[in-house]
């Protein structure tokens, strides 16, 4: 995905955007509203993280200016405010959702996810690979013409591996992006979603390989 | 929390009823006084006037025999006195000190000299007080002048009687008019008090946000005291502007660069494989997570007192209400494939409650069932109507109590035994019992039959 990212704070920013490219995802990097204004006339995004402080103007007055000239790009809230009445007003101002500082960016794609599903979503993140077709928006893999549904951790789990085929992941990377920092788990958790995904790609020449003591990576079926 | 009482002084009302009620009731002594002289004197006067019509007749019957005084007793003279009351008459005729005729014991004036005209004073005679009228002729008995002295006395039960009757209306003439002076004095009292009620009135009347200069058309005396409130209202404006403004710009410089080093963290746990330093970016994480999430609650915490003073309630959809949080809360449930099971009744119960505090309890009511919800679970969440409540419960399949009690899980910075590593503040609970309170609903946490725990928040339907 493509993300405008709208923070003063420079640490702040491109941490994240590293953070977010490590996901695989593109950031451009705003710090004021009118920086933003300019980004937003060149490339669309598919999503506009927002910071609500910015030196040149309250990030809300840009939200709701935004939705009234008809710019409906989802616009998720970075707010350092955490006061029940906050998160109620950039709702109400025409944002898809929120985040509060420090954020779990697991739970940042999450709801980005959301968002996207919600706005009914982009055909283009709809993926064929190997005989199946893989829509993370509705969370559905489709393999001759039967839908399967995977659950959340299935679904990242493909998602991850399915974006690099042939490249070995390790227990513990697939763990980090798996599992919340705050959920105590072993690296072992990860094989009991592997054997889940393995079920639900079944029929498809898509195979996950286990190499021991490394991890897994994804491969095609050349039979 | 409750405002202490007012110190009280002594009531604008009462002070000025007191005051204008004592200058009534030192006019009203002042009136009755007044009339009773004044009627004493007119009946002493009467009686005066017919003893020394009396004395003057009798005193012209007096003539001069060839060897004494001698005299025609005028008995009309004396019926006159009878006339006017029941009263005995006494007369006496001195001359040269030998009694002519009449009660010689009747006393001759004393520092005073009758002359042609009548003189009168009061004395004591015979067991009561008589009103006496003396008057002196000269007599030329034996070719001597001879002074002669009529005294003619009554006593003053007539005249005590119509005093006593005057004194009586007097009386009831003051006590008519002090009970006048009362009425008009309430009415003074409250017309001259009614703008300060009315401004009473105004201020109490303002919504708990509403912190506008008060402008309301008050007498000149009054215009110090709006002055004054006015600038009170100004200053406390402005702290509260500081106040707000000094928690977001402290919640942002603490939050922004914590979010920086979660990130970092993240990015260094990303690229590392060594277990220790996975350990430790992990530890950072959580430390980050712990500290952020304790803010969080904190600030969440003091809204809610802060708040619950002042409730600003609007009539509200409570399933609504629930929905949109179940909303926002989806996707950290599906993070962990936690299922938020919920069919809102159609129409929803309307409430009547302050929309952020029920947001922040119910937020905190599913944060907590996810959090310690097993992966891969359902969080059960019903609402019905039941005797005039709206009753929200959550169920999940969670660790449930453990043996402690929900009350005791409610205190302040209290969390269960059972908590294991699940992060938070001991806060959230805490939140939810103060807002049930503050809406004059409740709060209950059990254990779940089947394992897991129960919580259930009662609200008064609107």
């Amino acid at each position: 995905m493509r993300f405008l990212l709208i923070e003063d704070n420079d640490d702040l920013a491109a941490s994240v955007a590293a953070r977010l490219a490590l996901d695989g995802h593109g950031v451009d990097r705003a710090g004021t509203l009118s920086e933003a204004a300019e980004c937003l006339k060149d490339a669309p995004y598919d999503l506009i993280l927002l910071d609500i402080s910015l030196p040149d103007g309250d990030g809300r007055a840009f939200l709701s200016a935004q939705r009234r000239a008809g710019q409906d790009t989802p616009i998720i809230v970075m707010t350092a405010r955490a006061a029940v009445s906050d998160r109620v007003d950039v709702l109400d101002l025409g944002a898809d959702d929120y985040v509060t500082k420090p954020f779990d960016f697991a739970e940042l794609e999450a709801r980005c996810r959301a968002v996207m599903r919600r706005r009914g979503g982009a055909t283009q993140t709809v993926r064929d690979f190997a005989g199946l077709t893989f829509n993370p928006l509705t969370a559905t893999v489709t393999i001759a013409g039967e839908s399967r549904e995977l659950r959340s951790r299935e679904l990242r789990l493909l998602e991850i591996l399915i974006a690099a085929p042939d490249r070995v992941f390790s227990k513990a990377q697939l763990c980090d992006r798996l599992f919340s920092y705050s959920e105590a788990v072993t690296d072992n958790a990860i094989e009991v979603y592997v054997g889940r995904l393995r079920k639900k790609l079944e029929g498809s020449r898509a195979r996950i390989e286990t190499l021991r003591g490394v991890g897994y990576r994804m491969t095609v079926d050349a039979g | 929390m409750t405002l202490p009482r007012t110190r009280r002084a002594k009531s604008l009302r009462q002070r000025l009823l007191v005051q204008l009620l004592a200058l009534a009731a030192l006019l009203a002594v002042l009136l009755y006084l007044t009339v009773r002289t004044v009627a004493g004197q007119a009946a002493e006067a009467t009686q005066d006037g017919v003893l020394g019509s009396a004395t003057t007749v009798i005193a012209e019957q007096l003539r001069a025999g060839p060897e004494a005084v001698e005299i025609d007793l005028p008995y009309e003279a004396f019926s006159v006195l009878g006339s006017i009351s029941e009263d005995r008459v006494f007369y006496r005729i001195v001359a040269e000190g030998r009694t002519v005729t009449g009660y010689d014991d009747l006393p001759l004036p004393e520092g005073i000299t009758p002359g042609v005209r009548p003189a009168f004073y009061t004395v004591a005679y015979r067991d009561s007080t008589v009103r006496v009228a003396a008057m002196t002729r000269q007599l030329v008995v034996a070719g001597q002048v001879l002074p002669v002295t009529v005294l003619v006395a009554q006593t003053r039960q007539g005249q005590d009687a119509i005093a006593a009757r005057i004194a009586n209306r007097a009386a009831a003439l003051g006590v008519g008019f002090f009970v006048l002076a009362l009425l008009l004095s309430l009415v003074a009292a409250g017309s001259v008090l009614r703008p300060i009620e009315r401004l009473a009135e105004a201020v109490a009347r303002r919504g708990p946000q509403d912190l506008r200069a008060v402008d309301y058309p008050a007498p000149s005396e009054l215009l110090p005291l709006i002055g004054a409130l006015n600038g009170f209202i100004a200053r406390l404006r402005a702290a509260l502007t500081r106040t707000e403004t000094f928690i977001t710009e402290a919640a942002h410089h603490i939050r922004t660069p914590l979010a920086t080093v979660r990130t970092h963290a993240e990015i260094a746990l990303r690229q590392s494989e060594d277990p220790e330093v996975r350990k430790s970016l992990r530890g950072v994480i959580r430390a980050v997570e712990e500290s952020s999430r304790s803010a969080s609650q904190l600030l969440d915490h003091a809204v809610v007192v802060y708040r619950s003073d002042r409730l600003a309630t609007e009539p509200l959809d409570f399933a609504a209400l629930v929905a949109g949080v179940l909303r926002s809360a989806g996707p950290v449930a599906s993070l962990r494939d936690v299922a938020l099971r919920f069919v809102p009744p159609v129409p929803g119960p309307v409430v009547q409650g302050d929309r952020p505090l029920l947001e922040s309890a119910v937020r905190n009511l599913i944060d907590n069932a996810i959090k310690y919800s097993p992966e891969e679970s359902d969080i059960d969440i019903t609402m019905t109507t039941e005797a005039g409540q709206a009753t929200l419960r959550i169920m999940d399949r969670g660790r449930g109590l453990s043996g402690q009690t929900g009350a005791r899980l409610v205190q302040r910075f209290n969390r269960g035994a059972n908590v294991g590593d699940v992060i938070g503040s001991g806060l959230g609970l805490t939140i939810v019992a103060e807002v049930a309170q503050a809406h004059d609903g409740l709060f209950s946490l059990t254990d779940r039959e089947g394992g897991g725990a129960c919580a259930t928040f009662w609200l008064p339907l609107a």
